[in-house]
């Protein structure tokens, strides 16, 4: 009941918040209501904070996320830092000095309506302190061979002079600008201080994982410091809500209403959390969120580098994971048709041990797995090497942060000229993820040529079962299906001609 | 030059200056409504109960199982109004309703210790309803004969004698998307019983007044028992213009009840469920051209989905007629308009009030007839702008002024886009690429400024000046982040003659300024700048006598300047603050009343002629966009703007509104896609689209790569508020830019010639399947040209989309073929 969070550098306890009590709404109930709710699923960004995590290339990042989807208790231990925080108080009677990003937003008309002004404010903070930001000015030139992502920076207005990249900010969203000042503002800051308080803050170790054992009423919100204690805990309350980023949770929570008796945190496990690369499999910790997966691959998985810009936001990606986007189960979730195609398996733990399912055997139905409600999912493995032709499409109306229609991944080993192995995974199509298997086999062995992928294209559209509903139109979701291999094609043979 | 429009020396509008509280937004200090709650002891929280069904009679209402919900304190039902149980002004929108009108309607509200008792209070109230058959979409509306409210037609010249001189008719059909405002802070009130048992309401409003006229008839009490203030809004939009009137209203009564403060504020999805959004409207039209495509007449019916009730919907559709005509002239013209009921929520104001609805039917007529007609898109449009010194007249009989303002800026956006080599290349590019098109587009726009209904035109403010010489400014108009209080305290200070920092800006309040009409029409500047003007004229008038007295010279030779009063050719001067202190000593008034009427308009709704704008405001967009022939998917490449605001108040601010505008129209007409429930499920009625995650805006992604906005130089004008222009709506027209460049992208994948039809919102199904047509060449123009006054324009441009439009309006933009075309003269 000791529960503790640090806001704005204050210490602060949790209590008397209900568990399922977001940290948008205890920020606000504190009376720092710079923080604002407008969706409560995590869509516009306008809740966003700073948090203190473990960094990838110093000891600590500040990752913006959304405070409408963390439940509070999750926060235990941990700093946070919101719009209120970045000013620089003055002495009495005098303003408060603005955070150079605050001063750039408000010059150059960054806020109109202002509501959702203070959670740009956090989320390009959070880009500000990026420590590689300025590593790579331009755009990406790390682009696969055969990359041909939508989301990529095709024209290089992504990415500010500064080395700002814009996708940080593609969870917020307003009304008002039409993004141009937001965008000046961005590419026009500078590198922090060496006095920045924040800055520093960085070079000092995140806070530790405690445990946390926050019981209200007849209601807890439980985190245990190991693996071992988290699958006894499970065993023994086999209703729990497991949840590492709440991404999904939150939603289900704020917009559903749900309410849990006991959530059970796995976020910080040490043994959820790592990344490992061996001479056949890649292992990724399932609750290492998006963006750490992101920046420790740098790239190394084209694959997954082509999935990660167009998987929600940068807000959902730093606190989203594997574990969680396939122990959902959505049909629609992004990652498992690329998981799919690079025939991936699920690493289960339990208080007996462990399993390894294959990915393609893991979905059992809508929302439905082989994981028994007292398993975790405690990392992905990747067999390596990998296929050499990997896209992933998503087909959605919006480019940044929007849920597909349908997405399909591609993993193909052509040489000379013909196909030798070929995993196709498809996500929108049916009640689960599936692997489009007709479609493979129409290529397999077969010379990779326009009668070939025209072929394949019509097992494609043929491919499972999809419907209409306000996303797309079932007709289209087929079409899109079969366009995605054409297209491909059409841009491995635009490649080797060009 | 007029008084109105003169700036003196060193005026402080036309400085280019961030939002007067751009330092509280970045800070997250400025407070909206519900940011109040905190501040305020022994909050209730109101939570509605939604009966989620479309249409029916409640049977029974039962409200005692919330009462045993811990924290439930009350629960609201009709029972407990004491005056008039009505939202609206038109006493057709019950605040507690007997009948379910729509999915989602409230028909009770219960209030809570917390918000998660209110919640749990309304999920345990028991409503028995009898189900009665609804209309859901606007075509079974229209089958069914169900409309309400006024039924305008709009006429000038021969419109049977301007078919028969015509060489080439058209007709079509155009149904388009409605559109949620998504401002981000949803609808907040929060109301509290003063000492004197009167009621305080602050409320996230565009139109106190009208919102405390509301919040006093359900209460049965007199205007000036109830106090409406508006802080500012997290964006309106035209959403809070009528729609915030019944959440005030159910949190003053509430407090009036309880004796406690009462906190309304709707989270997403019960904005997005119980809040009117912009009307989706149905055309049928027929056009008739001559053989250089000069329009010789148009008949039209305009058809708007006004939802269950009236709300705003009659002066939305008398502005869609208004706008039909956009930057063409059109000499005979017989225009139709309807509200068709259904069972939705009520359609309301948003941005361009039906103007976008009016100006988006012809730009799509002329985008596809030009294909038709052999005519580059942007030749036809040239062809048929307003020409100066014609005596031209829109089709309600005003005058077009300005008119040369049509061409130049076309011209102006031409050379700042270089579009003629852009062009050139995109004409190369797509010769490269087979499954790769881009296409350039411009469009224009003609909007008029003022409120229909002429009574609207007015606007008040009260000025204050202190003994220390700081300013306080009140006036009618409210701030949704259009930075109308920036330029408020611009106005003031060019006024007075006085530095900004010396003027203060306080909150909009009913008890300051009385009887205001909402910040609307994008008059906010036009009306509530005029009145602060006036104001200030007035205490510098008696200010001058002080300094004229003090400096031994006659009023009329003192001028102030920057703070400082001085004789004309003379260095005798006097500090403002000294100049105020004196005021007050020799008991001069340091207030004053600031009022303004909008003179010569005029309206006659009967027969929808007169002249009821005072300007118009003209722009104009080069949008190039590209499309991938695979998906249907783009992006907006780059976007030249150029803009009249007349001389800008605040140019920074302005831009900001363009940009901003212009975002979000291409969000309506590209991205934005509202689907309901029309099916005969359980759900029937429902909005599928509830959810930020279900109903996209526009975000980074579809933000133009380049985008350049000018605005138009040397642009005074006369009949505004220093020689300025409104800005706030006319911007969002200039999208159509954006779609009619997805348009010909798409037909740059086919046989040229190809009249495509695009559903709206173009989004990318909607633009694949209209490459699909395009590629298929099925709306090419076989029998284009109807020669001769023949009149068999047999334009077969009646692709019905094969039931795959897909964005649920199966064969909403079909077009049938020509065959009723009149044959012969």
């Amino acid at each position: 009941m000791s529960a503790r969070i640090t806001v704005n550098g204050k210490e602060a306890p949790i209590s008397p918040a209900a568990p399922h009590t977001t940290v948008l709404e205890f920020l606000r109930d504190r009376g720092l209501t710079g923080t604002k709710e407008g969706c409560a699923e995590g869509e516009c960004g306008a809740c966003s904070i700073l948090v203190a995590r473990p960094g990838v290339n110093k000891p600590t990042d500040w990752v913006a996320v959304n405070a409408c989807l963390v439940p509070v208790a999750a926060l235990d231990g941990q700093e946070i830092v919101t719009s209120e925080g970045l000013a620089t108080v003055g002495g009495p009677g005098t303003p408060p000095t603005l955070h150079p990003v605050q001063q750039e937003m408000a010059v150059r008309g960054g806020s109109q309506c202002g509501y959702c002004t203070p959670g740009f404010i956090c989320s390009m903070a959070s880009e500000y302190y990026r420590p590689d930001r300025c590593a790579h000015p331009g755009s990406d030139p790390d682009s696969a061979p055969y990359s041909d992502s939508d989301a990529a920076d095709s024209t290089g207005t992504e990415h500010g002079p500064n080395g700002f990249d814009l996708h940080s900010l593609s969870g917020n969203l307003c009304r008002c600008t039409g993004y141009r000042p937001i965008r000046d503002a961005a590419f026009a800051l500078g590198a922090p201080t060496d006095e920045d308080p924040l800055a520093r803050r960085r070079e000092q170790s995140p806070p530790e994982p405690v445990a946390t054992e926050y019981v209200q009423g007849d209601r807890a919100f439980l985190r245990r410091g190991t693996l071992a204690e988290t699958v006894h805990l499970l065993r023994e309350q086999p209703d729990a809500v497991v949840v590492a980023g709440s991404t999904d949770w939150g939603v289900e929570v704020n917009v559903r209403s749900r309410r849990a008796d006991c959530v059970v945190a796995v976020d910080r496990l040490s043994e959820l959390r790592e990344l490992r690369v061996e001479s056949d499999h890649i292992e990724i910790g399932a609750a290492l969120t998006l963006t750490e997966i992101e920046r420790r691959l740098n790239g190394s998985v084209p694959l997954l580098a082509e999935l990660f810009p167009q998987f929600a936001s940068r807000l959902i990606r730093n606190n989203a994971t594997l574990g969680g986007n396939l122990g959902t189960g959505s049909p629609i979730g992004d990652s498992p048709p690329v998981l799919l195609a690079l025939e991936a398996s699920v690493v289960l733990a339990s208080a007996d041990g462990e399993r390894e399912v294959p990915l393609a055997d893991y979905f059992t139905g809508y929302r439905q797995s082989v994981r028994r409600p007292d398993e975790l999912i405690r990392a992905v493995r990747i067999p390596v090497p990998l296929s050499p032709v990997a896209a992933f499409h998503k087909i959605a109306k919006r480019r940044f942060d929007d849920i597909s229609s349908v997405a399909v991944a591609f993993a193909l080993d052509v040489e000379d000229g013909t196909v030798r192995k070929a995993r196709i995974g498809l996500g929108g199509v049916a009640a689960t993820p599936i692997r489009a298997l007709a479609a493979e086999a129409a290529l397999e062995g077969r010379p990779w040529t326009a009668e070939t992928v025209e072929a394949a294209a019509r097992e494609l559209r043929a491919a499972g079962t999809p419907m209409t509903d306000h996303r797309a139109s079932a007709e289209y979701r087929s079409a899109m299906l079969g366009q995605s291999l054409l297209k491909l094609y059409a841009r491995t043979t635009e490649a080797v001609s060009s | 030059m007029s008084q109105l429009s003169e700036r003196p020396d060193q005026p402080v509008v036309g400085t280019s200056m961030p939002h007067e509280s751009a330092h509280l937004h970045v800070t997250g200090t400025a407070l909206y409504t519900d940011d109040l709650v905190h501040r305020t002891k022994d909050v209730l929280h109101a939570y509605p109960v939604q009966v989620m069904k479309a249409h029916g009679r409640i049977t029974a209402l039962r409200t005692e199982p919330a009462l045993t919900v811990p924290g439930v304190v009350r629960v609201l039902t009709v029972a407990d109004v004491p005056g008039v149980n009505d939202a609206g002004m038109k006493h057709d929108e019950p605040l507690f309703p007997d009948e379910v009108m729509f999915h989602g309607h409230a028909v009770a509200w219960v209030l809570g210790e917390t918000l998660e008792a209110a919640r749990l209070g309304a999920a345990a109230v028991e409503v028995e309803l009898d189900e009665q058959p609804s209309l859901i979409t606007l075509r079974d509306a229209i089958a069914a004969g169900s409309f309400h409210g006024a039924q305008p037609v709009m006429l000038t010249g021969d419109v049977e004698a301007g078919f028969a001189d015509s060489a080439h008719v058209f007709t079509g059909e155009f149904q388009f998307s409605d559109q949620e405002h998504f401002y981000l802070e949803t609808h907040a009130a929060l109301a509290h019983i003063d000492e004197a048992d009167q009621v305080f309401v602050q409320s996230s409003t565009q139109h106190p007044s009208e919102t405390q006229e509301i919040v006093a008839h359900v209460l049965g009490l007199h205007s000036h028992e109830v106090t409406v203030q508006c802080l500012r809004m997290g964006g309106g939009f035209g959403g809070k213009e009528m729609q915030p009137h019944g959440f005030a209203a159910v949190a003053a009564l509430g407090a009036k009840l309880t004796g406690r403060p009462v906190r309304v504020r709707l989270n997403r999805t019960q904005d997005l469920t119980m809040s009117g959004k912009r009307h989706g409207f149905h055309a049928t039209w027929k056009i008739g051209f001559d053989s250089e495509g000069r329009i010789q007449a148009l008949d039209a019916t305009l058809t708007a989905d006004g939802g269950w009730s009236l709300d705003l919907s009659e002066p939305v559709v008398a502005r869609a007629l208004c706008h039909i005509d956009n930057t063409y002239w059109i000499p005979n013209a017989r225009v139709a308009g309807r509200i068709a009921k259904t069972n939705k929520v009520s359609n309301t104001a948003f941005r361009g009030f039906g103007g976008p609805q009016g100006m988006l039917v012809i730009e799509d007529v002329l985008g596809r007839c030009a294909p038709l007609l052999g005519l580059d898109p942007m030749e036809l449009r040239e062809r048929n702008f307003y020409q100066p010194g014609q005596g031209q007249s829109t089709p309600y009989g005003q005058p077009v002024a300005q008119a040369e303002r049509i061409s130049e800026i076309w011209r102006q956006v031409q050379e700042n886009g270089g579009t003629s080599d852009r062009r050139r290349e995109i004409a190369a590019f797509n010769a490269a690429h087979p499954n790769t098109k881009r296409a350039l587009a411009i469009t224009g726009i003609k909007f008029g400024i003022s409120f229909n209904l002429t009574a609207f035109n007015q606007g008040g403010a009260l000025v204050l000046i202190y003994k220390d010489g700081s300013v306080l400014i009140n006036h009618g108009g409210t701030e949704m982040g259009q930075g109308l209080h920036t330029k408020m305290l611009q106005v003031a200070a060019t006024t007075l003659g006085i530095p900004l920092h010396k003027v203060r800006l306080a909150p909009t309040r009913t008890d300051k300024v009385p009887n205001t009409s909402a910040t609307a029409a994008s008059s906010g500047a036009d009306l509530n700048g005029a009145a602060v003007k006036n104001a200030c004229e007035q205490l510098r008038e008696r200010l001058l006598r002080v300094a004229g007295t003090q400096l031994g010279a006659n009023a009329s030779d003192v001028r102030i300047v920057d703070g400082v009063a001085r004789v004309l050719g003379s260095d005798r001067e006097l500090a403002w603050d000294d100049l105020v202190r004196s005021a007050y000593f020799q008991r001069v008034q340091l207030s004053a009343a600031g009022y303004y009427r909008t003179e010569g308009l005029h309206w006659d709704a009967k027969t929808f002629r007169g002249s009821p704008f005072k300007y118009f405001a003209y722009g104009a967009a080069a949008t190039e966009v590209e499309v991938d022939g695979f998906t249907g998917a783009y992006r907006i490449r780059q976007v030249d703007i150029v803009h009249d605001v007349g001389d800008s108040l605040s140019p920074m601010i302005d831009i900001g509104q363009v940009e901003g505008g212009f975002v979000q129209g291409a969000g309506w007409l590209t991205l934005e896609d509202m689907r309901w429930d029309s099916g005969d499920g359980p759900d029937r009625g429902r909005l599928l689209t509830q959810a930020a995650s279900t109903y996209k805006l526009p975000s980074f992604s579809e933000m133009p790569e380049r985008f350049n906005v000018t605005l138009l130089e040397n642009a005074t004008e006369e009949g505004a508020v220093y020689g300025s222009k409104a800005v706030g709506e006319p911007p969002l027209m200039l999208a159509f830019s954006v779609r009619e460049a997805l348009r010909q992208a798409a037909a740059a994948f086919g046989p040229s010639g190809v009249s495509v039809e695009l559903a709206s919102p173009a989004t990318p199904e909607a633009v694949y399947w209209a490459i699909q047509a395009a590629r298929r060449g099925e709306v090419s123009g076989k029998g284009v040209t109807a020669t001769g006054a023949s009149g068999n324009g047999v334009a077969r441009n009646g692709l019905v989309s094969d039931g795959r439009s897909g964005n649920g309006h199966a064969g909403n933009g079909g077009s049938r073929t020509d065959a009723e075309a009149p044959s012969g003269a």
